[in-house]
């Protein structure tokens, strides 16, 4: 390089519009990013796919649970026992949240008690662990068995991570999952019939 | 720009060819550089063939993948059975989509040999930092590739493992929901989630995979390769600038290549046609069932080559933080007491602690969990700054250098060893063990890498003629 370009002074007007121009290809290219990056969102049809949906309960026997889909997730409906239900008083010393008290996942002010849910028998709840978002399994024999601790009472267990919780869906202490199985918006249209995903207008 | 090169009318028609290219393209010159003059160190081992059985493996994977995009559907409805429809009725499928398969795991088989080949020689070490930081990115999109393209024949194993992986992301505090929204593309692992994943498998990572592997090459020709010796071979000189120890990549390392390459297909061939499954590590057998929204498979693990940090997302309890936390406090303390910092960097030092501890804190486990498994990938990228021994390779380094990098590789394979297992109290406590020593092994090389006693290092390399 010459010495003549060395000392060459800046031309500031020139640079003040090269940094202009810069700026401005910045904000277009942004710009064109936009509807790129919004292609990743859910489409109109994935979330009109969000309806609620009608489940007809009158057959669910005492300690059957019943698997229905609503928005891509498994929704649990499961009627307990008067023992699985007197059972959720004895290890509440052992759990993270017994009174549904968290924020991430809010339980609905309906289904803020012990048993969590409107009519004590009747579980809602959404079966999708609040770790990574596997579908937890059925573990309602008390009793010792693998990868669950000796005084347990009945409940689920999810496989992936091994977070375990009552039959009313409440997280124990020290497990990878922080919070209790979400309750979903439910209401009773009648005695025997319910509908998952929509609070009750009043 | 090159003087046009003309070339005597005499001249063979080959050469006149060669001639009318290399005046237009810089044919020989690209050769000549990157193979016939590229001057490699003459003392390799066999752990130097990985890299060549990468690219290898790469090329198997573009070809396979090619010709099974001829048939597959990324389609939630038809994906299952098109990929069951590759294996029972596409003349030859079957063969075409194990070696697509098996690849996958060989891949990653031979990247971990060549990553170990680096630790131990010291590969990584000054000037060859960038090699070594482009490889690593390989690495890391290598794991996108593998964890996408595991989603496409959409079993219960495919599906499962991409709802917890997608499910990672929602784990950061305020976007991680909008962000695993966006990834999905629905409110669950779906149609648009597979499509999505179908078209950054097949075209969008492979392209940013080549591109690195360009990078990592170019970069690689530019300092010349390291070896066993851990010697810079462009010390020593010729008369003519040719390094005295090097040897040219062409035609002596492409045809001893060569022999590696075919000790390699035997075994990759042994496996497509008598173990494509493996024992249900390369495939695993829930994946042979069509993936279910509403099930989860009693027992789902990644593949094996994920496995190891998978456990480390494992150990990672609301227990574990307090470990964490206290080696946080540990380290700040240290950090006070024994490093020579000004009193301004120190206090940044205590604040930067306390603000981390509070995080620890205010933060699910959950979200701590995913930082340690993805910072168990990037830390490797700064291995480079954290090795701060005298010497590049584990032969001049002090003895027990290699016992440690011994327990490391061990360490390793107990990681992935658990990650593979159901969860159970006592592999929760050994992973949280192996996760700490993973972390410090390199968070404290900057310590242990200056101590003990180095052997002296050669001037040139060892070499024994056979």
């Amino acid at each position: 390089m010459s010495e003549a370009t060395v000392d060459a002074t800046v031309d500031s007007s020139r640079r003040t519009w090269l940094i202009t121009s810069c700026a401005m290809g910045g904000v277009g290219a942004a710009a064109v990013a936009v509807p790129f990056v919004s292609s990743f969102q859910p489409s109109e049809r994935a979330k009109a796919a969000g309806a609620a949906i009608e489940v007809d309960i009158s057959t669910l026997q005492p300690g059957e649970k019943r698997v229905v889909e609503w928005r891509g997730k498994p929704v649990w409906i499961m009627r307990r026992t008067p023992e699985q239900l007197a059972a959720l008083e004895k290890q509440e010393d052992q759990l993270a949240d017994p009174n549904s008290d968290r924020k991430t996942y809010p339980t609905p002010e309906y289904a803020k008690n012990r048993h969590r849910s409107i009519k004590p028998e009747v579980l809602v709840a959404v079966g999708i662990c609040t770790h990574l978002g596997c579908s937890p399994g059925d573990k309602f024999t008390p009793g010792p068995q693998p990868s669950l601790p000796d005084d347990w009472q009945g409940g689920f267990l999810c496989a992936c991570h091994g977070s375990t919780f009552d039959v009313a869906g409440r997280v124990f202490k020290n497990k990878p999952a922080p919070d209790n199985l979400e309750v979903p918006p439910h209401y009773y249209l009648s005695d025997t019939t319910l509908l998952v995903g929509e609070e009750k207008k009043a | 720009m090159a003087e046009f090169k003309e070339i005597s009318p005499d001249a063979p028609l080959g050469q006149k060819a060669l001639n009318w290219v290399d005046n237009r393209f810089p044919l020989s010159k690209l050769f000549n550089e990157h193979m016939a003059e590229y001057y490699a160190p003459k003392n390799f081992n066999w752990w130097y063939i990985f890299g060549s059985l990468a690219l290898l493996v790469l090329v198997i994977q573009i070809v396979t993948g090619i010709f099974l995009v001829m048939h597959y559907k990324p389609d939630a409805t038809t994906a299952f059975a098109s990929v069951e429809y590759i294996m029972r009725d596409v003349p030859w499928g079957w063969l075409i989509r194990y070696m697509h398969s098996t690849g996958a795991s060989a891949f990653f088989v031979v990247v971990y040999l060549h990553m170990y080949r680096g630790l131990i020689y010291g590969s990584y070490r000054k000037p060859r930092e960038l090699v070594w930081v482009f490889g690593c990115a390989i690495f890391l999109v290598l794991m996108a590739e593998a964890f996408m393209g595991y989603l496409l024949p959409w079993g219960q194993m495919s599906y499962w493992g991409a709802q917890v992986i997608v499910n990672l992301f929602s784990a950061i505090p305020f976007v991680g929901p909008d962000l695993a929204l966006l990834i999905r593309g629905d409110f669950v692992v779906g149609d648009a989630t597979l499509n999505r994943f179908f078209s950054f498998h097949v075209i969008a990572v492979p392209l940013v995979l080549l591109g690195l592997v360009v990078a990592h090459i170019i970069a690689l020709h530019e300092v010349g390769s390291n070896n066993p010796d851990g010697v810079e071979i462009k010390a020593t000189k010729d008369d003519k600038g040719i390094p005295l120890d090097g040897i040219p990549f062409h035609p002596y390392y492409s045809v001893h290549d060569i022999f590696g390459v075919s000790l390699f297909l035997m075994v990759f061939s042994a496996i497509v046609f008598f173990a494509p499954e493996f024992g249900g590590y390369f495939l695993e057998y829930n994946n042979f069932i069509p993936a279910d929204p509403l099930v989860t498979p009693l027992h789902i693990a990644p593949v094996w080559y994920f496995t190891p940090f998978y456990s480390m997302l494992r150990a990672i309890t609301s227990e574990m933080m307090y470990a964490l936390i206290a080696c946080v406090l540990l380290g700040a303390l240290l950090g006070v007491v024994k490093a020579r910092l000004n009193m301004v960097m120190k206090g940044a030092v205590v604040g930067s602690a306390v603000v981390l501890v509070a995080l620890m804190l205010a933060i699910d486990a959950k979200f701590w969990g995913v930082v340690a498994m993805g910072g168990a990938v990037v830390i490797l990228f700064f291995l480079p700054w954290l090795d701060n021994s005298p010497v590049k390779s584990i032969r001049y380094r002090p003895s027990w250098n290699k016992w440690l990098y011994l327990v490391f590789v061990i360490n390793f394979l107990i990681l992935g060893y658990l990650g593979v297992q159901p969860p159970s109290p006592v592999g929760e406590r050994v992973s949280q063990v192996g996760t700490l020593f993973y972390f410090g092994f390199f968070l404290l090389m900057p310590w242990w890498s200056r101590l003990g006693e180095f052997k002296p290092v050669p001037s040139r390399v060892t070499f024994h003629p056979h």
